[in-house]
């Protein structure tokens, strides 16, 4: 039935090219969320005990807190009694290699064009390059490739579930330290109930050999996807980090509450890139993911360096706020967005820059869309510690509005202590213009083609950000997302 | 080529062609002057296919094909090229990947085979060096930052990249100092002067006429052409200006 569903409205809404369902055998905890189903999941993971009661003390506190109600979305009550907070494809326990993975699972990566075999190598500009992928499907990682290669280096990429078995201290000592468990709602309620993601560590003075990825996919119905990704970059080591992610069109609504949590220890640097592309909904509003995601980093050393680059052009909902912490003097942060929102899609994204060392800098540059019925906010923060000399940030947040039914709002906080810092705040909106686009017609484009070119400009600070593969990708996106828009 | 005839259009409900007819065979080039606002942009976008010019009458054919059922992407793709009296910014969007994806899409309309970078590279090279454009100008975003010289002769260049069969050409002398005339009347020459092509100069003033020899002249004025000749009409209007013209107009 799943299927059929899917296909229907795959039919409905040919824009969405990744709506298909994968038809495969999946265990689930019993539906509904109780401290049963938390002890379900670690039980299932064969996790230590430690690990269980960091769970069920979430649990219990999240119990105690209410849904957040500051931002400008507008969603109905979420029924978490009515979801199933694990999913897993049935197969064998332990697969020695690639070649037994289940063929459907297989075949669903092929679709979405993930390098999930050991032989593929993505063709980078500057020569062949390899990227290293992580799979999670539903709430399991299902494959890391090129786990030898990277261990030669002594960096350690695995799915949380494992490394929380394999290297307990290292996770012991970071998880939940950059988002503790109380920090809000949805990272709280993931800290409970968190089914499988990635941790990553480089160990000190070393650059990783490859860029690693992870691909996230919600396939199963009714399904909660809650992962965890800890990365912890130790002195001077350099790691670049892609994530992206996609599911099947659904009629109802699926929950996606993530938490990722870098750390950066003197002179470290964390590069850390998304390209979200989860379902959107039909353009009536029906169906589509609600992506509630704490993303956070800790600038804990010196000179440190975390950036963010994200495309967010999937989610009914989208409420993500990808932050640095700048603790290491001389640390430096960064947030480069780009969001595009169509239809009934609402977006609430923005960042934090919270300077605390001396010396600190941050740059913001969000590009938001919006197009249809949508409506898209940047959000974002920028405080300055009285602690914190000579503190510099610049905020550039511009809007492109197509068609006059959608909004765009621009809400930046900035709270300053010390009168040394130097703090630039830009802002601008637009609309797509018709010279612009008849122009670009009477040179031979047709209007999607126009559109897309046209946006692709407004983004490009960001775009450029992103590693070539994903660029590229992510310009395809920005053009399919804004399909239909004008006209 | 190119056969107008009794054509009526207006802008917002506001009619500002009232019946223009004229035919501009292949291998001529033919000039429209006229005072302010007698309707000489709007006959260029109108032929461009620009949204909110709306055709009332008449017809425009090209080649024998009905121009005004087709797209402006499709007018692009059947030879039609359009220089913009104001060409248009597009920020974060190099000239190079504007007018490579232009000329792609065009060439995908033809079926024909898409150019590599590199085969488009050279082709936008020597087109900016025949304009004496700049060849960082390929890099920039496309008219962003450009001198009002420099956005006319990057319209010049586009032409000669995108090799059109009918430019219809809208005040692509205004803003330009001597030299540029100079530069830009030969590129014209060069890129459009061939039996096969044609082209369409609407202009307020002689001096580019200097440069690109016109076969026909014609005088538009309250949304018709008023009155046609050959080269020595446009040095008549040049002495006597349009007042004469005008009242044959009324």
């Amino acid at each position: 039935m799943a299927t059929k569903n899917a296909e229907a409205l795959a039919a409905a809404n040919k824009k969405y090219e990744w709506g298909f369902a994968t038809d495969i055998e999946q265990d689930f905890a019993p539906k509904g969320l109780s401290e049963d189903t938390v002890r379900y999941i670690s039980a299932k993971k064969g996790e230590p005990e430690w690990m269980l009661d960091w769970r069920l003390k979430a649990f219990r506190l999240w119990q105690t807190l209410e849904t957040p109600d500051w931002a400008k979305l507008n969603i109905p009550p979420i029924d978490y009694q009515d979801a199933y907070y694990y999913a897993e494809p049935k197969q064998k326990k332990t697969i020695a290699s690639l070649d037994e993975l289940d063929p459907e699972i297989r075949r669903t990566y092929e679709k979405l064009g993930i390098p999930i075999a050991e032989q593929e190598v993505l063709a980078g500009v500057e020569g062949a390059r390899k990227v290293a992928v992580d799979a999670v499907f539903d709430s399991v990682s299902v494959a890391t490739t090129f786990r030898k290669e990277l261990e030669a280096a002594g960096v350690i990429f695995r799915s949380i579930s494992e490394a929380i078995k394999e290297y307990p201290d290292l996770v012991r000592k970071w998880l939940g330290k950059v988002v503790p468990q109380r920090d809000n709602y949805f990272a709280t309620l993931n800290s409970a109930v968190f089914s499988d993601g990635t941790f990553v560590y480089i160990p000190e003075g070393v650059r990783c050999p490859m860029e690693l990825s992870t691909y996230f996919r919600i396939n199963a119905e009714n399904t909660g996807q809650f992962e965890r990704t800890l990365i912890v970059a130790d002195k001077g080591a350099y790691v670049s980090y892609l994530e992206g992610c996609t599911a099947p069109m659904r009629d109802e609504n699926q929950l996606h509450a993530a938490v990722v949590e870098l750390v950066a220890l003197d002179d470290a640097e964390i590069k850390y890139s998304t390209v979200q592309n989860w379902y959107p909904g039909d353009e009536n509003g029906v169906g589509g993911i609600y992506n509630f995601v704490t993303k956070r980093a800790l600038c804990q050393g010196k000179n440190s360096k975390v950036s963010w680059t994200q495309v967010e052009t999937g989610s009914a909902v989208t409420w993500k706020y990808p932050s640095c912490v700048l603790a290491g003097d001389g640390s430096v942060g960064e947030f480069y967005s780009v969001a595009v929102t169509n239809n009934r899609q609402q977006a609430d994204t923005g960042t934090k820059m919270i300077h605390l060392g001396k010396n600190t800098r941050s740059t913001i540059v969000s590009k938001g869309i919006s197009a249809g019925r949508s409506d898209n906010t940047y959000r974002g923060l920028v405080r300055v510690a009285a602690t914190a000399e000579n503190v510099r940030n610049f905020t550039q947040c511009d809007s492109l509005l197509l068609g006059d039914q959608c909004g765009a709002h621009t809400v930046p906080y900035i709270e300053v202590k010390n009168p040394s810092a130097q703090i630039e705040h830009e802002a601008t909106t637009s609309k797509i213009s018709e010279d612009q686009l008849f122009y670009a017609m009477s040179r031979g484009l047709d209007q999607e083609a126009a559109v897309a070119l046209i946006v692709n400009g407004f983004a490009r600070e960001v775009l450029q950000q992103l590693p070539m593969e994903f660029a590229v990708e992510a310009q395809k996106l920005l053009g399919i997302s804004l399909e239909g828009s004008v006209g | 080529m190119l056969k107008i005839e009794n054509l009526h259009a207006e802008i917002d409900g506001k009619p500002i062609l009232k019946g223009l007819t004229l035919e501009v065979n292949a291998g001529e080039v033919h000039a429209i002057m006229g005072p302010n606002g007698a309707g000489k942009s709007t006959l260029g976008y109108v032929l461009g296919g620009r949204p909110g010019y709306e055709v009332t009458e008449g017809s425009v054919t090209f080649d024998g094909v009905d121009l005004l059922e087709l797209e402006p992407n499709e007018r692009a793709a059947a030879g039609l090229f359009l220089g913009f009296q104001y060409p248009v910014e597009i920020p974060g969007v190099s000239n190079v990947q504007f007018l490579r994806e232009s000329l792609n899409a065009q060439r995908g309309q033809r079926d024909e085979k898409p150019l590599s970078g590199a085969e488009f590279l050279k082709l936008a090279r020597a087109q900016a060096d025949g304009l004496g454009l700049n060849q960082d100008m390929l890099k920039r975003p496309v008219n962003v930052g450009f001198s009002g010289g420099e956005k006319k002769r990057n319209e010049m260049v586009q032409m000669g990249i995108l090799n059109p069969k009918f430019a219809i050409l809208d005040e692509t002398d205004s803003g330009l100092d001597i030299d540029a005339l100079r530069i830009v009347g030969d590129g014209i020459n060069r890129i459009m002067r061939a039996p096969d092509k044609a082209v369409l100069l609407i202009t307020h003033y002689q001096r580019l006429l200097d440069y690109v020899q016109p076969d026909r002249v014609h005088v538009l004025a309250d949304g018709r052409i008023v009155r046609s000749g050959g080269p020595e009409l446009a040095l008549e209007l040049e002495r006597e200006g349009y007042a004469g013209v005008e009242g044959a107009a009324a």
